[in-house]
């Protein structure tokens, strides 16, 4: 076979793509994949916190879907409010209050829950994959996989993992962002259950589409920034409000890089290592023994 | 010397029994008998503390972690991963080196302490990165990443899992030829020696990778542990202080065996053994000195000095001058004066140092803001105690039975050697 010179240039010019795609790799990664590698898109959640009233039905909501615990006090208490609250295992997502500088009769109301970041520190973090980043967007759990180290917790830049301390036969309990639901298109109780449309459900690229709308059309009204959009490479979970959100309690250190790329480094070399320390003692350890038939110092 | 092996090796009946099933049975019996006085101090106080321990962890496994231990949604992580696992492990960091020393770099002079530290760093790995089970939530499911149910090899976990269980292996391989002596089984340690060197390559790659690795952890954990611990070079530093770490144990260790065991161990080798620490102590120091520059490297590209007028500055400064410069200044004073009793000082202070640099990493600099800081429980501290004492009792189990701190009778070291090793062979061959 004869190479013509289109034909070579044809395949030096795929092979150099090939290659060129392959470094730009990390660089495709730090800007926040909006896709699963499939090609399917990211679902996402756009909270708007201007439109929150606090009426705490996306925390009843999320209650009933799960088959979590009622608590002690009823989800139309204003009480809960009093001070800041977490996520608990018995509760995936919470609302907190903050005063309002630019209205004091309108507090700001901002939930809380696992953001569902697009390249998950717990997934990363977990050696059995029982937390799992699913095409749809969701960070599923594998319960039946899950062994109990909690390194998924350690990692989680949010906090959002928690864990049953008090069970014989514990789980780890977040948010999965009713991925049974989100599966088949439908959108997360939470969403469902929001009288206001604070909580607004769709594909992550058309809510950040939505939200700078907002922000242009409304530059008064909100904060130019949306949480969510870079932090930790990107999370499902979209925030909106009207004052700087460093004010409202969302961690400000986290950093935009996916959290992945944090250990990448150290286990790229961990082949390296492999493949050159053992050459290495061996070597030496040849040296070290074999003196006495190349010097004649040996009793032999 | 094949005369010596002949001898050494004779076609005589086995003086254990232990060539058949049930001969092996029976001496296994015998040998799990104590030996020596049983209520002695020591052996009330750790049983005590065992027993309660073992009470403790019934407790643990009945009502779940929240029972006895402080772990709470914020500190996920306790003692039970800062101290048992992430230092224990550190601390075993010595059988790798020892083993780098004398079986690749063929420094025959370490040869009478060799077999202490694997058995101690065996030990280790059984018992403190064992104690891990204990807090995990769900420690049956410890063999899914093993068995293959989900690799999660995007995990530095995954690594340091693998890494535990193949260097463990590693370990038993090396410590391997002991127990056919024990047993007496000839030709099956004959084929165990063999292994060795390759198990040797093999464990040193392992900890390498898996001393990092446990740093490599905390990678994860960026926007948790406070600047001036965090650092991208924390795999680097792992494993570099655990070279000095596993040294400075080593020299505690061998003196309080050297003393415990004291008939068991021949003379001569009580005379070189004042060289023996001399010589680690120089290791340690080595290792130090290059773990201060890195972190004088590390402090220096951070730009933290504004953070050093903090508390946790000040805590930091104890660690690095206290734990680091103390121990440099200590082991140079002790080497130049050929001070063996200030080796063993500045080796106890250098593991004080290691033990408060995996604690601030791992629990007192992680989530230095938060409002409800993790303290231990009694029953975590009791419950870390307890294993401690369980090690030592294997440990002095084996001690009292193999051939550990002095070379078996019937199994006289006879590899060729340097003229000028033969004074520091004589031990081995004296004891035959």
């Amino acid at each position: 076979m004869t190479i013509s010179r289109r034909n070579f240039l044809k395949v030096a010019g795929a092979a150099g793509g090939a290659l060129l795609a392959g470094g730009r790799k990390p660089a495709q990664a730090a800007t926040a994949p909006e896709a699963d590698p499939k090609g399917m898109e990211f679902y996402g959640m756009l909270i708007d916190t201007t439109k929150c009233i606090g009426c705490r039905s996306c925390e009843e909501a999320c209650n009933e879907k799960n088959g979590l615990p009622r608590p002690e006090v009823s989800f139309s208490s204003e009480s809960v409010f009093e001070k800041k609250r977490d996520t608990t295992p018995e509760a995936f997502t919470v609302l907190n209050k903050y005063p309002n500088p630019k209205d004091p009769d309108k507090p700001i109301f901002v939930r809380k829950q696992c953001m569902h970041c697009n390249q998950p520190a717990c997934a990363t973090a977990c050696l059995v994959k029982a937390l799992e980043k699913t095409p749809e967007g969701p960070v599923k759990y594998n319960k039946d996989r899950c062994m109990g180290c909690r390194y998924c917790m350690v990692s989680c830049p949010f906090d959002a993992p928690k864990y049953e301390y008090n069970s014989a036969l514990p789980y780890l309990k977040k948010c999965v962002f009713c991925f049974d639901r989100v599966k088949n298109g439908e959108q997360p109780a939470c969403v469902d259950a929001c009288p206001e449309g604070a909580s607004f459900f769709g594909k992550r690229r058309e809510l950040i589409e939505i939200a700078r709308q907002r922000i242009y059309q409304n530059p008064d009204k909100y904060h130019p920034y949306i949480y969510g959009e870079h932090e930790a490479g990107g999370t499902s979970m979209l925030f909106l409000s009207s004052v700087p959100v460093e004010k409202l309690d969302f961690r400000m250190n986290v950093g935009s890089t996916p959290y992945p790329e944090k250990t990448t480094g150290f286990l790229y070399a961990v082949p390296h290592i492999f493949i050159l320390w053992p050459t290495l003692l061996y070597g030496l350890n040849y040296l070290t023994h074999n003196n006495d038939k190349e010097t004649g110092h040996g009793e032999k | 010397m094949e005369k010596n092996n002949a001898v050494a090796f004779p076609h005589a009946k086995s003086p254990t029994g232990a060539d058949t099933v049930k001969g092996f049975i029976r001496f296994l019996l015998g040998e799990l008998k104590p030996k020596g006085k049983i209520l002695t101090p020591f052996n009330v106080i750790s049983g005590w503390i065992i027993l309660g321990g073992l009470i403790l962890i019934v407790i643990r496994f009945a009502y779940g972690l929240g029972s006895i231990t402080n772990l709470s949604q914020e500190y996920p992580w306790g003692i039970w991963i800062g101290f048992d696992v992430v230092t224990g492990v550190a601390f075993a960091g010595g059988a790798y080196t020892l083993c780098f020393v004398v079986h690749i770099l063929n420094f025959k002079k370490y040869e009478p302490i060799l077999r202490a530290t694997v058995l101690n760093g065996f030990l280790a790995y059984c018992f403190y990165a064992g104690a891990l089970l204990l807090d995990l939530g769900r420690p049956w499911n410890v063999i899914n990443p093993i068995i293959g149910n989900a690799f999660g090899y995007s995990s530095v976990l995954f690594l340091v899992a693998w890494h535990f269980l193949l260097y463990t292996i590693c370990q038993f391989v090396e410590i391997f030829p002991a127990v056919t002596e024990w047993l007496y089984w000839p030709k099956i340690r004959k084929y165990a020696k063999l292994c060795t060197t390759g198990a040797v390559i093999f464990g040193i790659t392992l900890s390498t990778l898996h001393q990092s690795g446990l740093g490599a952890l905390f990678m994860m954990a960026s926007n948790k542990i406070h600047p001036l611990w965090y650092s991208g070079n924390i795999p680097i530093l792992f494993f570099v202080s655990s070279v000095f770490a596993g040294l400075s144990m080593v020299i505690a260790e061998s003196s309080l065996s050297h003393r415990i065991f004291r008939d068991q161990i021949d003379p001569r080798h009580h005379a070189s053994f004042d060289d023996i620490l001399l010589g680690m102590a120089k290791g340690a120091l080595g290792a130090l000195f290059a773990y201060f520059f890195l972190k004088v490297i590390d402090f220096v590209h951070g730009s933290h000095w504004a953070l050093i007028d903090t508390p946790m500055g000040y805590w930091y400064l104890v660690e690095i001058v206290g734990g680091i410069v103390l121990p440099i200044i200590l082991f140079t004073i002790a080497i130049l004066k050929n001070n063996v009793r200030l080796v063993q000082i500045s080796a106890f202070i250098t593991a004080l140092g290691v033990i408060l640099n995996r604690l601030n990493v791992s629990v007192i600099a992680f989530k230095w803001y938060s409002a409800n800081r993790y303290y231990p429980s009694w029953a975590e501290v009791w419950v870390t105690a307890a294993v401690i004492c369980m090690e030592i009792w294997a440990f002095r189990w084996i001690v009292s039975r193999m051939p550990i701190m002095n070379a078996h009778p019937a199994f006289p070291e006879v590899e060729k050697t340097h003229p000028k090793e033969t004074e520091v062979l004589q031990w081995k061959v004296s004891a035959s």
